[in-house]
């Protein structure tokens, strides 16, 4: 464990009862613990998550043979008192380990949390760190592009290796019986959308099965974070997912702060908070509009997409970028907002409430929309909580957290934030929950264009620790994303590990078109508006 | 409920702004001055181009989804595109024109050259954004082919981390000099 993780937690214990290990506090806004553990302890840790009704959030692999020793992996859970970072060094077997495997093995997690089960193969694929006893142990995040024996996230290859590409040859699951058949669509697709590959069995119009292929924007951004000073991360952060790009900046400043424990100051925590609401607005206008789109009422997309426009283009006005990229740094915010800026905010967010309950009632009273909304692309409380399913996905089915109103930081916490929620888990309760958090995010922008604290909006960041370790965790317009960071002993990043909520979120896809018709598909998949890129990496 | 959409209609009214001049690219220069914008002159030069309305069939090669949000904002009604002769379409066997933008990755090589093989002649390339111009903060590595022009032949390249709706139909409309 690191150095820099000194300050000591007295009540590890209240942090995840019984597990018996020694937490550290990191700093940061939110509620951070990590802790070392062994195999016994991170074999007894998903049970204890699951009876606190907590969840997996990320799992990633670390090659620190760089002076500290060994191959390491790391997981992160969230439960009621925050988020548990435990890391496991991949040693040779302790004597309450008899008969562990070879030391580049740990234990599997897919068996209590399904939501592993793909980070675990993507682990394996960058890492070669393999999780004994999974029951998928098919590549993920490569594909044929490079040997099966190259792992780009250990420490031997630059990166800048290159392969020539080769035809893959992947065992999907196969559905057999009387008149099934398989559609198989991308990875492009017909839309201006991200590549990914759907392969679905279906009988007739109504899918058995779909089984989705990711991997095929993965760029190979981790390893591009390596040797890379905190500073110099921060845009790569910002393009993990572009529609994700404020909560991206802002959880990776956080994780930056969090290591360097640089302060931040007020007014910088409001204007990056009043960033990530603008954010999820423009989001959520988009997504309304092309669900409206989706079900044959143009004029819905036409309306949402005006409304974003006009959005975006004060966004460009005010923080001099139309999705903000860019504007929250390390150490604060970029640019200050001008006063008289400022002091249109709220007539500015008066005036869209108004259009936007417009089209509401216009939606909410148009049968034919209602109809192809209502009962479609379904997803149980129950599932939602088994998968683990993440932000106004899992809100809409009535679970699942909102950081801002459960372990609300500043500027959240005089905020105030209503956690909006649906019960339905439909493609209709998607929609309300969307609408109702865009009335939500326009009160605190209000709130926080009227009540912005005054004083500097960044400090620098200082000198980043060497061999440190930091986490930025922020809820963003999708759901929760985390960002984690440690440095080398030249305090340059040795892994910065970026999670994005689709991880979650995307296997929910699969069963919520399970006994739909396929033309619904392309409408519950936007209900969802799952990112490719956050995916792949 | 007609009424109501009838009446938001025309309350919001044509709001549509006037298109603007194609990029200007010299060989070697990606220079952005904007000349004269006529629409009708746009409508000139499609037609003598092509003989018909310009079909574009975009390719998202691996870029992190911000270039595909400014794309979607060229089709909301300030732009109105459709109105200038330009739509998108499903597939690359109906276009004209291909738009890609991210850095190739190298799980998307062999989809955009099948893509491209797809098109029929006379094609063109426009690779849009930072990443497709030069690989942009993702570079090259065993995971990216890097730009665009790398992997198949590019006409028009349109920098900016995205660039905005009227840097994209500049460069789309450069692409048809």
């Amino acid at each position: 464990m690191s150095p820099v993780d000194s300050s000591p937690s007295p009540a590890s214990g209240a942090v995840l009862p019984g597990l018996d290990c020694a937490f550290v506090r990191l700093a940061g806004p939110l509620p951070m613990h990590r802790a070392r553990v062994n195999r016994a302890q991170w074999r007894a840790a998903p049970s204890a998550v699951r009876s606190m009704g907590g969840r997996l959030i990320a799992l990633w692999g670390i090659d620190r043979r760089n002076g500290q020793g060994h191959f390491a992996v790391a997981c992160c859970y969230g439960v009621g008192a925050g988020l548990v970072w435990l890391d496991l060094p991949l040693e040779e077997a302790t004597p309450a380990d008899q008969g562990a495997p070879i030391p580049t093995s740990y234990p599997d997690l897919s068996a209590t949390f399904p939501a592993a089960a793909r980070m675990q193969r993507a682990l394996a694929d960058l890492t070669g760190l393999q999780a004994s006893g999974a029951a998928d142990t098919r590549n993920w995040l490569r594909h044929a592009a490079w040997p099966a024996d190259y792992f780009p996230l250990r420490r031997e290859p630059s990166g800048r290796e290159r392969f020539a590409g080769a035809d893959e040859a992947y065992p999907f699951v196969t559905v057999e019986g009387d008149g099934v058949h398989e559609i198989a669509v991308g990875p492009v697709h017909a839309g201006i959308i991200e590549p990914g590959h759907f392969r679905f069995s279906v009988v007739g119009e109504k899918v058995l099965r779909l089984e989705e292929r990711l991997g095929y924007t993965h760029k190979g951004i981790e390893k591009r974070f390596a040797g890379l000073s905190l500073e110099r991360g921060a845009p790569l952060a910002a393009r993990v997912s572009g529609d994700s790009t404020v909560a991206y900046g802002w959880a990776y400043c956080a994780a930056a702060e969090s290591l360097s424990r640089a302060s931040v100051p007020a007014r910088a925590q409001w204007l990056r908070a009043l960033a990530l609401e603008r954010e999820r607005v423009a989001n959520h206008l988009a997504d309304l509009g092309a669900l409206g789109n989706d079900a044959a009422f143009a004029f819905g997309l036409a309306q949402f997409s005006r409304m974003r426009e006009d959005w975006l283009r004060r966004n460009a006005q005010l923080c001099g970028h139309r999705l903000l990229m860019d504007w929250i740094v390390p150490g604060g915010v970029r640019t200050d907002l001008a006063p008289q800026a400022l002091a249109q905010i709220g007539a500015e967010c008066d005036a869209l409430e108004e259009q936007v309950r417009a089209i509401q009632a216009i939606y909410d009273g148009h049968a034919g929309l209602q109809d192809r909304f209502a009962g479609t692309g379904c997803i149980s409380a129950a599932l939602a909580r088994q998968l683990n399913c993440t932000g106004l996905a899992a809100r809409a089915s009535g679970v699942g957290s909102d950081l801002r109103a459960d372990l609300a930081w500043a500027p959240y916490d005089t905020l105030h934030v209503n956690a909006m929620r649906a019960a339905g888990g439909d493609v209709a309760a998607r929609v309300a929950v969307r609408f109702a958090e865009v009335y939500e995010s326009l009160r605190l922008l209000r709130l926080m264009a009227r009540d912005l604290p005054p004083g500097p909006c960044s400090e620098p960041l200082g000198a980043a620790g060497a061999n440190g370790a930091g986490a930025g965790w922020v809820e963003g317009w999708r759901g929760e994303v985390l960002v984690t960071l440690e440095t080398d002993e030249r305090g340059l990043l040795l892994r910065a590990h970026c999670h994005d909520p689709s991880w979650q979120n995307w296997p929910a896809l699969e069963h919520a078109v399970i006994g739909n018709i396929v033309p619904d598909f392309p409408l519950i998949n936007k209900s969802f508006n799952l990112s490719y890129s956050g995916q792949d990496l | 409920m007609p009424w109501r959409v009838l009446r938001q209609i025309a309350t919001v009214g044509i709001i549509t702004e006037p298109a603007p001049a194609p990029l200007r690219v010299e060989p070697g220069d990606r220079a952005t001055a904007p000349a004269d914008p006529q629409v009708r002159e746009i409508h000139r030069e499609i037609l003598a181009v092509l003989g018909r309305a310009i079909a574009i069939r975009q390719v998202d090669a691996g870029s992190c989804n911000g270039c595909e949000l400014e794309l979607h904002a060229l089709t909301n009604p300030y732009y109105n595109i459709e109105g200038l002769g330009i739509k998108f379409v499903a597939s690359p066997r109906h276009a004209d024109l291909l738009l890609v933008t991210g850095p190739v990755s190298a799980h998307m090589e062999a989809a955009l050259q099948r893509t491209y093989e797809a098109v029929p002649e006379p094609k063109r390339v426009v690779a849009i954004g930072e990443c497709g111009c030069n690989g942009g903060v993702f570079g090259e590595s065993y995971a990216s082919r890097g730009r665009v022009a790398n992997v198949v032949p590019v006409a028009v390249e349109v920098p900016g981390c995205p660039p905005a709706p009227l840097e994209i139909l500049r460069g789309i409309l450069q692409a048809l000099r």
